[in-house]
């Protein structure tokens, strides 16, 4: 990485570590508001990591953080062995941020984007155009590379903002909620791009609501919730904290629901959680065979089921286990406190 | 499979840091190319003095000086300041609309000297009223209007134009990093600059407006400014005219910057 702080260098260089991102304690606050309230992370080089939670989990300002656009209220943290407060410039020369919005500026074309950026970076005239074609052919965005940025899919959006970022290839990149609002098929092409990104050795941090996201991508997933870090671990890891997966029961009569919730919370020793309507119960089941023999303990009890299905968690479910709320109730918390 | 894909870039190193003039011109190349693609902006820059000049030569010209004739040589060199006060709005508003699409988060997480992106929009803005002061004055020379200065008062006055527009931008840009809607900077800003231009000597002598009007304007900057514009172009211009003019674009400047400053960095 070039240091555009020479005279930090062999300073910087004794305190490199292998990790790409380190921090320790970090808060920052706003008002009364604990956006980040105390949160450690280590994130080994090369690697895809990802930090997810609902929205208002302090994902965004903890990534806003790291990228020097924020000053941490307490903490400390190194990014790619440069220290965050002490020496943000390098900090900078080291990372590349792809924020939530795409940050581009949609009446010019994304080739004069990528060109001003190159500018900026230093690259004169004839490199940056060159840099320029390079990322719009490998994003697969050279045909649209002479369109204004206004007339772009959100999808051709989101690969123009990545490719931005790749201008001078980062040591670490930040991707805040890459695919938040994409279609199913621009998720998928997003994603694709971001596998490949990875095997040139960059280091990803990205934030994520969708937990099928973070475990497509990331090898290591961090969950946080409140400003706080609840859980991290692969995502084998964190399954296997949540359990195979949660059986859906719903009852055909609701006057049974409260029995039924009873049987089900006795059988598999799980809290169980109630749909928004009421109507549907959900519950953590550690095996496929515990989850068919809490259902056989409902006939047993006389409780009819309309519908009853199996599925892998949701982030919602993931929140439940590990915290015992769900991830919807932050705002009312919030205001409650 | 395409031959290229994010997994065959090359690993590319930061070239030597570029020099802050070098990125302030980035940006400058950035405003060129926003003309390029979106002329109607200028559209936008001169709708309003062009009309006020037809309306007010035509119009009143003849009520107001005699003939039209004779008015429009009072009245170009005013309009000139009231087109460049008018649109360091915009400057405002361009700040506001990058601030809300997140574009000065990139720029703020490149390693390149902090304030770039404002001395850019400041390339930018000089463009922007160097264009318009020339749509204006030709519109004037075509109506008859005669600068007696010839060239070198054109280009002085040109000068002017460049210092009143950075001055009052200072204004616009602190209402662009305060507001984070752009048509609520354009809404305030006129609020603010509308009773500042009307109040001045740009349309009517003050001598001809009750005693207490004409007190507040012949003491309004705008005044000031108008009177040096006029002296300019026409020849008669004292350096007191000059060093009035500019005051309020100074103080501006030296007051507001390091507000804009603050005001970046805390964001």
């Amino acid at each position: 990485m070039n240091d555009t702080t020479p005279l930090k260098e062999p300073l910087a260089q004794k305190r490199t570590t292998p990790l790409a991102i380190s921090a320790r304690g970090l808060v920052r606050h706003f008002g009364e508001v604990k956006a980040v309230d105390g949160i450690d992370l280590d994130v080994p080089r090369g690697m895809i990591f990802a930090i997810l939670g609902p929205n208002g989990a302090g994902k965004t300002t903890l990534i806003r953080m790291l990228a020097t656009l924020l000053k941490p209220d307490a903490g400390t943290a190194t990014v790619m062995g440069h220290d965050l407060v002490a020496e943000p410039h390098a900090v900078r020369a080291s990372i590349a941020l792809t924020g939530q919005f795409a940050s581009l500026d949609e009446d010019l074309t994304a080739r004069e984007n990528l060109i001003l950026l190159a500018r900026l970076w230093g690259f004169r005239g004839r490199e940056a155009k060159a840099r320029a074609d390079e990322l719009l052919a490998a994003f697969e965005l050279a045909d649209a590379a002479k369109r204004q940025v206004k007339d772009f899919s959100g999808g051709m959006r989101r690969r123009l903002d990545i490719a931005a970022s790749l201008i001078v290839t980062p040591g670490v990149l930040f991707l805040d909620e890459p695919t938040t609002g994409l279609d199913p098929k621009a998720r998928q092409g997003v994603w694709r791009m971001i596998r490949e990104l990875a095997r040139t050795g960059v280091t990803i941090l990205l934030t994520t609501q969708y937990l099928e996201e973070a475990d497509q991508l990331a090898a290591r997933i961090a969950v946080i919730d409140h400003g706080r870090k609840i859980a991290e671990g692969t995502s084998r890891e964190l399954k296997a904290l949540i359990g195979s997966g949660f059986l859906h029961v719903a009852p055909a009569d609701p006057a049974d629901i409260d029995r039924a919730a009873e049987i089900l919370e006795a059988r598999l020793g799980a809290a169980v959680q109630r749909s928004a309507e009421g109507a549907q119960l959900s519950v953590m089941a550690g095996t496929p065979r515990d989850a068919n023999e809490a259902l056989s303990a409902l006939m047993a009890a006389g409780i009819e089921i309309s519908d009853f299905s199996m599925g892998s968690p949701s982030l919602d479910e993931v929140f439940f286990a590990l915290t015992g709320q769900p991830a919807e109730d932050q705002d009312c918390k919030e205001a409650a406190q | 499979m395409s031959a290229v894909s994010p997994a065959t870039l090359p690993t590319v190193k930061a070239p030597r840091p570029p020099s802050p003039f070098s990125n302030a011109l980035a940006f400058g190349w950035r405003a060129v190319l926003k003309f390029r693609h979106v002329p109607e902006q200028l559209f936008d820059l001169v709708m309003t003095p062009i009309m006020f000049t037809l309306l007010f030569t035509f119009v009143f010209g003849g009520a107001l000086a005699g003939s039209p004739a004779d008015y429009i040589q009072f009245l170009l060199p005013g309009i000139l300041v009231q087109t460049v006060v008018f649109n360091s709005v915009y400057s405002g508003m361009g700040l506001s609309t990058d601030l809300s699409k997140g574009l000065f988060d990139r720029f703020r997480s490149l390693p390149i000297w902090q304030l770039s992106p404002f001395a850019g929009l400041m390339v930018g803005d000089v463009l922007r009223h160097i264009i318009a002061g020339l749509i204006i004055l030709c519109i004037g020379l075509i109506l008859g209007y005669r600068p007696e200065a010839g060239l070198a008062g054109v280009v002085a006055a040109f000068l002017l134009i460049v210092a009143i527009g950075f001055g009052t931008g200072w204004i616009f840009l602190v209402l662009g990093l305060l507001i984070r809607t752009p048509m609520t900077v354009m809404t305030i800003g006129f609020t603010l600059i509308m009773p500042v231009a009307f109040a001045s000597n740009i349309m009517v002598r003050p001598e001809t407006m009750p005693g207490w009007l004409e007190a507040i304007v012949v003491r309004n900057p705008v005044s000031h400014m108008t009177t040096a514009m006029r002296g300019l172009l026409d020849g008669t211009a004292t350096g007191g005219d000059v060093l009035l003019a500019l005051a309020a674009p100074v103080i501006l400047t030296v007051v507001l910057s390091p507000v804009v400053l603050w005001l970046y960095r805390r964001s």
